[in-house]
């Protein structure tokens, strides 16, 4: 099972991550919108990474089930944590002035998703593309 | 952190973006638009994103937020040659850009830019 990390700590990281996400996302044979789909999960979750935490790590693992190969992406950081989940999962629901569309999005643009988080000790995403 | 050109055609700015967009290049980008409105007085513009292979939820704010301010100083824009998928990625975002005008490519871009200015 391969693994690459790229690690969130200034703006330019988002980029460079996403850049990452999209590569294995062609390597895996992800149909060109679920590359984009797969990158723009990415970028959201590097940018909350940025905004929110400060710092932390994007983290790309291609697993293969029975009969399925996908691309898992975890984006792990040590911030504030988030308090209320349910309340982040909610279209528009923002505390930065931004669209509120991170990762209520992400979820729909995923086929798995998990989030883990607590207050003061930060918060880790994990989700899932299926190559179709 | 890279530089948008903006090109002035007649009355119009013509924005063609080829390079990854970082968050400092979109708001350099949306602060050198407006700028340039001010200065050529244009009344509309083109924004061609059809080298743009991804766009997330800033992207799209600063996107929008463009067409609103470019409109409050007096210059129309259309967003042309978003790639499908963009689209089908912006949906999933449940973001719509329901105002915003859009048109295939370029040259149907200026087509919308005259007939919604009646030039
Ligand atoms: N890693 C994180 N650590 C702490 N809080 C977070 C983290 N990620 C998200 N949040 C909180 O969840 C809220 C919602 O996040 P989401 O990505 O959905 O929207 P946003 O970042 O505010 O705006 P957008 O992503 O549309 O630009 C954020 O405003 C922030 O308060
Ligand atoms: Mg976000």
């Amino acid at each position: 099972m391969e693994k690459s990390c790229v690690s969130i700590k200034i703006e330019l990281d988002i980029v460079a991550a996403r850049q990452l996400g999209r590569e294995l996302a062609k390597q895996v044979g992800f149909s060109v919108v679920d590359q984009a789909r797969f990158a723009t999960a990415v970028s959201e979750l590097a940018r909350n990474i940025y905004l929110y935490a400060d710092q932390g790590e994007i983290s790309f693992d291609i697993i293969k089930n029975m009969n399925q190969s996908g691309l898992r992406l975890t984006a792990t950081d040590k911030g504030p944590g988030i308090r209320d989940i349910s309340q982040v999962m909610q279209d528009g629901y923002t505390t930065s002035g931004g669209l509120g569309a991170g990762l209520p999005g992400v979820r729909r643009l995923m086929d798995d998703f998990d989030i883990i988080s607590e207050e003061n000790i930060g918060t880790t995403v994990t989700v899932v593309k299926w190559k179709r | 952190m890279k530089k948008i050109p903006i090109l002035k055609l007649h009355d119009y700015l013509l924005v063609s973006i080829q390079t990854e967009i970082d968050d400092q290049t979109a708001m350099q980008f949306q602060e050198d638009l407006l700028q340039k409105i001010h200065v050529t007085g244009a009344t509309g513009v083109v924004i061609d994103l059809t080298s743009v292979d991804m766009i997330d939820s800033f992207i799209a704010k600063v996107l929008g937020d463009v067409v609103t301010m470019s409109d409050l100083m007096g210059a129309t824009v259309v967003l042309t040659g978003i790639q499908p998928a963009v689209a089908m990625t912006l949906i999933d975002l449940g973001i719509h850009l329901q105002n915003v005008p859009t048109a295939l490519d370029i040259e149907q871009g200026l087509v919308k830019l005259h007939q919604e200015l009646g030039a």
